[in-house]
């Protein structure tokens, strides 16, 4: 069994408790996610499963990518009009040497033109491509790594194997992790929480300065990782620990208590929580 | 790849609107400002369970969907002014009974609290009586009736 899904922030509501308070809640529309990708110790040096979220059309992806997810690739436009018109002209060869026959006319087939070399190249590429074996996945709009559950083997889980909200359970914590807002280049009082200068007893210009980086001549230098101004959000954010209120596999949703980093439509990644 | 894919839309919003609805009571009535109601509050103490009355004028009606609520206002004893929110589809009102209806002229009543007595009463709007309901239509009746005869003229 998988240690995470993905899935999107819907929004925030409240729901009724059993004693009739009420609970802000997070609806999170998590799963369905398929398997793409197995990562076993003996190949990749550690075990892992790579799963993918939200189909997307074909024609909306990379080759590679489809190539990655078993898709038998299909020629590249050049490469087919070479070919069609290759074939058109064997065709037409054909019938000529048709008509040539029934008249009986003295029509000279010129030699058998061998057909030249990439055009044989695009005819053994196209009898024996390669592809991964098992099945044809998505392709997704996401591919991310989760863990496996302690304990399980990745043997165990198939390529394509579909995991749903039934992963998680009502009454259990869960962790979520997702990009918080952006919230551009922000002073220290909002972003580290300083206290800023004294609002009276004539002060200017001190309201919000982040008052001293540090001492004199030693050591003569700004600490590395002092807190200062800067960029703030849009950043990776863990929540631990929600309780999960309600989880439906039926409709892939799945409300957790509080609250959870982004905006709604943001992607989440919902791991088990480790005690 | 050949075949066409069916890709199946997120329910996004819908998923949201569903939880919420699971969350809201059918049987809440139409409450307006104004109005003078009657609640039954489920009160927990402790492991027990009691049930308690409240009974005043609705003077604001606040939020949207689940996180509808509507604020109270009673005398109680002393000519103290004691005024609770409630949740409109808490499980914990056991019962909302509207007595009476006034006729008001803003959303929120908050001028009530300035004023005791005779002054803090509003002017109520009584449900009309089914003769009266009858009497009405007939009246609306006859006037149709006389406006279709001159519609020529009009």
């Amino acid at each position: 069994m998988l240690n995470g899904l993905l899935g999107r922030k819907v929004g925030m509501t409240q729901v009724f408790g059993p004693d009739g308070n009420a609970i802000p809640v997070t609806v999170i529309e998590a799963g369905p996610c398929i398997v793409t990708q197995i990562k076993t110790t003996a190949r990749d040096g550690y075990e892992a499963v790579q799963i993918g979220f939200e189909p997307i059309p074909v024609k909306r992806t990379t080759r590679p990518l489809l190539g990655h997810l078993g898709h038998r690739l299909p020629l590249l436009r050049a490469q087919r009009r070479r070919l069609q018109q290759y074939q058109q002209e064997q065709r037409a060869k054909a019938r000529d040497q048709e008509e040539g026959a029934k008249s009986g006319s003295a029509a000279q087939t010129s030699e058998e033109k061998k057909p030249d070399k990439q055009i044989q190249k695009l005819l053994t590429l196209q009898e024996n491509r390669q592809r991964r074996p098992g099945p044809e996945l998505g392709p997704f709009r996401v591919l991310r790594e989760v863990k496996l559950e302690e304990g399980a083997s990745p043997d165990k889980v198939e390529l394509g194997a579909r995991f749903d909200v039934s992963l998680f359970k009502v009454g259990e914590f869960v962790d979520v992790i997702g990009t918080s807002k952006g919230k551009g280049f922000q002073g220290g009082v909002k972003r580290h929480g300083f206290a800023g200068g004294p609002k009276t007893h004539g002060q200017s210009d001190r309201h919000r300065a982040p008052g001293s980086i540090g001492s004199g001549t030693t050591p003569g230098r700004v600490l590395k990782g002092l807190r200062m101004a800067g960029h703030m959000g849009n950043a990776r954010v863990t929540v631990k620990r929600l309780r999960v209120i309600q989880a439906d596999p039926e409709r892939n949703l799945l409300v957790v208590k509080g609250s959870v980093p982004g905006a709604n439509g943001g992607l989440l990644m919902i791991r088990k929580h480790k005690r | 790849m050949a075949e066409k894919q069916e890709i199946p839309k997120p329910a996004g919003r819908a998923l949201l609107e569903a939880v919420e609805r699971s969350q809201m009571r059918k049987d809440v009535p139409e409450i307006k400002s104004g109005d003078t109601v009657r609640l039954l509050v489920r009160i927990g103490e402790g492991k027990d369970e009691r049930v308690q009355p409240f009974e005043g004028v609705v003077i604001r009606l606040h939020g949207g969907g689940v996180n509808r609520t509507f604020t109270v206002r009673r005398i109680a004893a002393h000519g103290i002014g004691v005024e609770r929110t409630f949740l409109l589809h808490s499980p914990r009102l056991e019962k909302i009974e509207v007595l009476r209806h006034a006729r008001v002229r803003r959303k929120q009543l908050y001028y009530l609290r300035e004023r005791s007595g005779k002054s803090a009463r509003l002017k109520e709007i009584r449900p009309m009586r089914k003769a009266e309901i009858a009497a009405r239509e007939a009246a609306a009746a006859a006037r149709e009736a006389l406006g279709e005869e001159r519609g020529g003229e009009e």
